[in-house]
């Protein structure tokens, strides 16, 4: 089992060394338009010299600034407004598939709208985040606490279990992995969205500062920018799949 | 029907589901009565459909019934009574977040049981069942028996007197089945405690019961009551005996046209 792990790990590896030695290839003769597309070499020493500089540092900031505000309002209204709606039945059969239906709109086209709202800072970026994000964590807020077994319900209740006892003790548990997986979905949609929105018109975030390289013609340096999008995007998907695997594994 | 030896009393009990009028209105239970003496396990059994289920959820308090009364103890029953009566379900009920012996706890401190007795009430209804030693597993780590063990566990550490058991063996098999029968025939011996107890077994009614109520097909009305007078606790000799294959001829007899009335045939 453990030889065949290790068969996939080696075609992923070499997945993308393959990419790599295209790209290396591709800009080492001057095939490509370094215009277009830089060398590797290149884009690694800039980026080297990126991390080294730490000039990388107010960008990044102002970029986990916005998706820590962000994340913070959608899970925080996501999870309040999905446990109210799934008290009763009624609300969830109105506000689920109107939540669902919201969710397929591209919220991306708020953006210009929300740009005038709240400006060019990030202002504009939270919101979006957040618009985006609450959708996931609202949807499975509302499933996780209505598809609670009645099985768990009537057991409780037979042995005299009090409305904050049934609550605390029962009801969060039971819906927990459902609406942990929905924190998460939103956590990582609020990234993308993010750095998304920061490319089309911003200040400054990591987005901003691809987008004035690619038009100031420094595609060498927009590409440490995006080697240092790509470490942030799967150091944060590592992190909260792990913090997933762990509030799922332990007792409630 | 108030006599002082009664635990439980029920008066004239119907459970109707749907609107009045409505054609696809349900009779489950028509004015069932019936009474249940302390320390005596009583089984239900009846077709599927025939309100034993309900009945038993009218006795815990878990429904309310269209009409009539339940009487437990003296008090008449308007919602559950944690402190008298404890359940035992068909399903896994036990929370899969916790462990076993918390999820016996968890039962005590929704009935009310300072703080510091749980641990040892814990420990002593574990033991009760056999199950001490997987105190700190997880349910999704028990076998199907295990589990119901452990339920009943929860059960036994609120100290009810009474005992409300939903078909607890019913997806279990048959070997199983009859091991657990055995160890809750012992267990009454030991306890006195008063059981309602609903199966759709035969063989499980004749050798867990002191009466056996029969259900007819929908609407559900108790057709008779038999009588099984063989001292708790039962062992493997009883399983085997004449007296509990001649109970159990007569309970099919009883079942049979029942059965084939609920699954729409008529024969001769």
């Amino acid at each position: 089992m453990s030889g065949e792990r290790l068969a996939y790990r080696l075609v992923q590896v070499g997945f993308i060394a393959l990419i790599l030695l295209a790209w290396y290839l591709a800009t080492r003769n001057g095939l490509v338009n370094p215009i277009l597309l830089p060398s590797l070499t290149s884009s690694w020493h800039e980026f080297v010299l990126l991390i080294e500089s730490g000039s990388y540092w107010p960008d990044l900031e102002v970029t986990m600034y916005e998706l820590a505000v962000a994340f913070s309002i959608a899970a925080t209204f996501g999870c309040v407004i999905g446990y109210i709606v799934s008290r009763t039945r009624f609300s969830v059969r109105v506000f689920d598939p109107l939540f669902a239906g919201m969710y397929s709109v591209p919220a991306i086209l708020l953006f210009p709208l929300y740009v005038l709202f709240f400006g060019l800072g990030p202002g504009s970026k939270i919101a979006i985040g957040a618009t985006i994000a609450f959708f996931p964590v609202v949807l499975n807020t509302i499933a996780g606490f209505d598809y609670v077994d009645r099985a768990y319900i009537v057991s409780a209740r037979s042995m005299g279990a009090s409305a904050p006892q049934m609550f605390w003790s029962v009801m969060l548990p039971a819906a927990f992995p459902v609406v942990i997986t929905g924190l998460r979905m939103g956590f990582i949609l609020a990234f993308l969205s993010i750095l998304g929105s920061e490319t089309i018109a911003s200040l400054a975030g990591l987005g901003h500062r691809i987008v004035s390289y690619a038009e100031s013609m420094d595609p060498a340096k927009m590409f440490a920018y995006i080697f240092l999008a790509i470490i942030m995007a799967f150091v944060l998907n590592a992190v909260v799949s792990l913090a997933e695997a762990r509030v799922k594994r332990g007792p409630g | 029907m108030n006599d002082a030896a009664a635990a439980i009393t029920v008066q004239g009990v119907s459970q109707a589901f749907g609107p009045e009028g409505d054609p696809r209105r349900v009779v489950a239970l028509e004015s069932a009565t019936l009474s249940v003496t302390r320390g005596e396990l009583l089984c239900l059994i009846g077709p599927s459909g025939c309100g034993k289920t309900t009945l038993l959820n009218v006795i815990g308090g878990l429904m309310t019934p269209s009409t009539g009364d339940v009487v437990i103890e003296g008090e008449r029953v308007r919602g559950p009574l944690p402190k008298k009566v404890a359940y035992v379900f068909q399903e896994s009920a036990l929370f899969p977040w916790r462990t076993v012996i918390d999820n016996v706890k968890l039962g005590m401190a929704f009935q009310g049981v300072p703080r510091s007795e749980r641990d040892q009430r814990a420990h002593e209804a574990l033991a009760a069942v056999g199950l001490d030693d997987f105190a700190q597993h997880y349910p999704a780590q028990l076998s199907g028996g295990m589990k119901q063990r452990a339920q009943l566990a929860r059960a036994l550490g609120l100290k009810t007197d009474i005992l409300l058991m939903d078909e607890p063996f019913a997806a279990l098999d048959e070997q199983t089945r009859m091991v657990l029968g055995e160890d809750l025939s012992e267990l009454l011996a030991r306890t006195g405690k008063t059981i309602v107890f609903v199966t759709h077994s035969l063989v499980e009614a004749v050798f867990l019961a002191d009466r056996v109520a029969v259900f007819t097909a929908r609407p559900g009305r108790i057709k008779t009551t038999i009588a099984v007078e063989e001292g708790h606790p039962r062992s493997r000799s009883f399983m085997t005996s004449d007296k509990l294959a001649r109970l159990r001829n007569q309970l099919y007899e009883l079942l049979h046209d029942e059965i084939r009335k609920t699954m729409g045939e008529t024969r001769p």
